[in-house]
């Protein structure tokens, strides 16, 4: 593995991936593209300024976001928030906590 | 460059009692197109003082009147993340030195992506200054369907709204005359609110209020995206656009270059028929006209690469370009804003530097900065063109693509990988210490620039470029040409030494062989003799160490001086006079292709190292990149003249 994803693994948005295990959603940058998720919260990954900036971007408690695709090598997702596309890298959209919705 | 002015607020329209208005809003608002649409072609650029952000400022004409137009780096938030953001913030709080608190604000907001905006034109209506909110793209939102009430929003925000589509010069009338009273503009009876879990309510209730409804998708930058970002066929796509690019540039300025190079030639001709003293028809032919038009020939090819890079970027695929290269900027530590910045670096490493400073991390800033140098500016294209002419036939052609093209990408690509190795080694040889900041990205849809916008910035970028051939690349052009021709050698010495005094060419081949340029280039003999450079190419080498480009001015002269009828035939057949190798010829493949690679990474710019001192506030890092810059490119030209003669048998 190359230190890129070394970075990603240390980042401590990730470790608490998995499915929804204390109720507080799932990370965003686990869903498929194509798919829907509401915001419920987002979490800092280290750097209180992370979630301050994911907020003014749009990633508020309540918004729907779409996973529109993902760049070769899966990394970085581009994400469709409050009517624009933007794109994250996938340690930032761990910080975004979602639960799905439907179409 | 633009960066060595200072008189930000100059042009002698300045008076104490100008308003001055601040520009805000986020990136891809359209705040530029607000800009010249304001001030025309009168801004002046500049830099906060301090610090090395660039500063727009241009007069605008109200009426009778005029005002001051600040252009502030575009921010999502008031919370600064990066040294551009902390500057609008700053500015907008009255606590930048040497910058007064603007009286009026221009908040530029994208009427596609107000939902978004909302929440940061509470942010700025917090800061009471008195404000007008200029919607922009009013009709791509129409196109898709979308629907705003400027009126209303006005009256749900209690501030004056203006819809202005800057690039078509919509509104723009209309803003002038909102600019010459902004003495009454209303302000917010109430104060929007700021809290995070409150101000979504409220954008909420104003966007309904202005019978808000949002813009459908954009069809087209759907479709368009689903083949540009598709794994294989984006790849494949990014390397033809890539590729294009540079056979474009190549072959479209051709004919061009053709009329500059024949109307020069013209010039110099008319002053060596109507100036009778020798000397000054030489120092103003040969050095000041000949010099200068050397380097003025690239003038078409030139603005045709900042043409390129500005349609790329108005149409919008820069960003793509960035997304797509994002992952492969983070295999050297680095982010998609570097990658931006060492786009930027394509046309120039000055804009490249600079563009750093959207970088968060101070390691990236520095990994990129040490970096830039060694993308391919328009500086190195002149002399690429040059040496690419000498080494390969322009009628070979490799199936489609020219051959002298493809050596073109292929330093182009030269100097990319180098970039990537250097910023990954910078990147190593730092601590890793210091939180990652967030990258982010808006992939705005793609849209048809206008053709104003786009030869602004063409404009610009081309005016910077003959400011410095008039300058710098002048000012070298006649040092060298006295060089070459001092000392003066009498009459009787040229007969002692066997040369026929009838013999213009001969008389003109002595003296630059036995001039003060001669002693310098051969005193660089021991260091660049081993890479195969004799004298000439040694004083070119060395008059590059300003700038680049004055490279080809010089071995103009060189040329000139030993066949002034056509110094392209005397370039090509140029061959030693004496010494170990006379009678061979200078500028074998070998050594060209050594002079490629080593223009491919010495740092010859005096202003690139200039700004590496303003950009680190230190001598220790432009140092370090001028060593490491110019030992690599001493090996590296070693080993593609090795290289080179090896595969030539």
């Amino acid at each position: 593995m190359n230190s890129g994803d070394r970075d990603v693994d240390t980042e401590p948005g990730r470790r608490a991936a998995g499915p929804d295990p204390d109720g507080a959603g799932r990370a965003l940058a686990e869903l498929p593209p194509g798919a829907r998720g509401r915001v419920v919260t987002v979490t800092d990954d280290g750097s209180s300024r992370t979630a301050r900036r994911l907020r003014d971007l749009g990633f508020t408690p309540g918004t729907v976001v779409e996973v529109v695709r993902r760049a070769p090598l899966r990394d970085p997702v581009v994400f469709r928030v409050k009517d624009y596309d933007l794109c994250l890298r996938r340690a930032q959209a761990a910080c975004v906590r979602v639960v799905e919705v439907g179409p | 460059m633009t960066t060595s002015c200072h008189d930000v607020a100059g042009g002698g329209e300045v008076t104490a009692g100008q308003p001055r208005f601040a520009l805000v809003g986020s990136p891809n608002a359209g705040k530029t197109s607000v800009f010249n649409g304001l001030t025309g072609l009168n801004a002046k650029t500049g830099n906060y003082p301090g610090v090395t952000v660039a500063r727009f400022v241009g007069v605008c004409r109200t009426g009778g009147d005029s005002c001051l137009i600040e252009d502030l780096p575009g921010t999502y938030s008031l919370e600064a993340i990066s040294p551009d953001e902390q500057i609008t913030v700053d500015v907008l709080d009255g606590r930048l030195d040497g910058v007064d608190r603007p009286d009026a604000l221009l908040l530029v907001a994208d009427a596609t992506t107000l939902r978004r905006s909302l929440p940061f034109v509470a942010q700025v209506l917090a800061r009471s200054l008195p404000t007008c909110l200029v919607i922009t793209f009013t009709d791509e939102l129409a196109r898709r369907q979308g629907t705003l009430d400027t009126d209303a929003l006005g009256e749900a925000l209690g501030v004056p709204v203006l819809a202005v589509v800057g690039h078509r010069g919509r509104g723009v009338a209309q803003l002038r005359d909102r600019l010459a009273e902004w003495a009454s503009w209303p302000t917010p009876v109430l104060a929007p609110p700021t809290d995070p879990d409150e101000v979504d309510a409220w954008a909420e209730s104003v966007l309904e209020f202005a019978g808000y409804r949002a813009p459908e998708r954009h069809r087209v930058t759907q479709r368009v995206d689903a083949v540009l970002l598709h794994p294989l066929w984006g790849t494949l796509v990014f390397f033809a656009v890539m590729m294009l690019f540079f056979q474009t540039v190549f072959t479209l300025a051709a004919p061009l270059q053709g009329a500059v190079e024949s109307a020069f030639g013209e010039l110099s001709r008319l002053v060596s028929a109507h100036v009778g003293n020798s000397w000054l028809s030489g120092l103003l032919g040969d050095a000041l006209i000949g010099g200068v038009g050397a380097v003025m020939v690239f003038v078409p090819q030139i603005m045709l690469l900042f043409l390129l890079l500005a349609l790329l970027e108005g149409v919008g695929y820069m960003s793509r370009a960035a997304f797509l290269m994002d992952r492969v900027m983070a295999r050297v530590g680095l982010e998609g804003r570097a990658f931006v910045a060492l786009l930027s670096s394509f046309a120039c490493a000055i804009p490249g530097i600079m563009a750093t400073r959207t970088l968060p991390s101070a390691r990236d800033r520095l990994a990129t900065m040490m970096a830039a140098p060694l993308i391919t500016c328009s500086a190195r294209l002149p002399v690429y063109v040059l040496l690419i002419g000498l080494l390969v036939d322009p009628s070979y052609r490799v199936g489609p693509f020219g051959a002298q093209g493809l050596v073109m990408f292929g330093l182009y690509v030269l100097g990319a990988v180098s970039a990537m190795l250097a910023a990954w080694a910078f990147k190593k040889l730092g601590d890793h210490r210091g939180a990652l900041l967030p990258f982010h990205m808006e992939l705005p849809p793609y849209r048809l620039p206008s053709p104003r916008s786009v030869l602004v910035m063409t404009w610009s970028s081309a005016r910077a470029f003959l400011r410095k051939c008039t300058t710098v690349i002048a000012a070298t052009s006649v040092l060298l040409w006295l060089l070459l021709n001092l000392p003066l050698h009498p009459a009787a010495e040229l007969r002692a030494a066997g040369v026929d005094t009838t013999d213009r060419t001969a008389v003109s081949a002595y003296q630059a062989d036995h001039s003060y340029a001669a002693g310098l280039g051969h005193l660089a003999a021991p260091v660049f003799s081993p890479l195969g450079f004799d004298w000439r190419i040694n004083v070119g080498v060395l008059s590059a160490q300003s700038a680049r480009e004055t490279f080809v001015a010089t071995l103009g002269q060189v040329s000139a001086a030993q066949d002034p009828e056509n110094p392209a035939r005397a370039l090509r057949t140029m061959t030693y006079p004496d010494g170990p190798h006379a009678g061979e010829r200078i500028f074998t493949a070998p050594t060209i292709a050594a002079l490629l690679v080593y223009f491919a990474y010495a740092l010859q710019c005096m202003a690139t190292v200039a700004v590496l001192r303003r950009e680190t506030g230190t001598w220790r890092w432009p140092a370090i990149a001028f060593t490491y810059l110019t030992g690599l490119a001493w090996v590296m030209a070693y080993l593609a003249r090795t290289l080179t003669a090896w595969l030539g048998g």
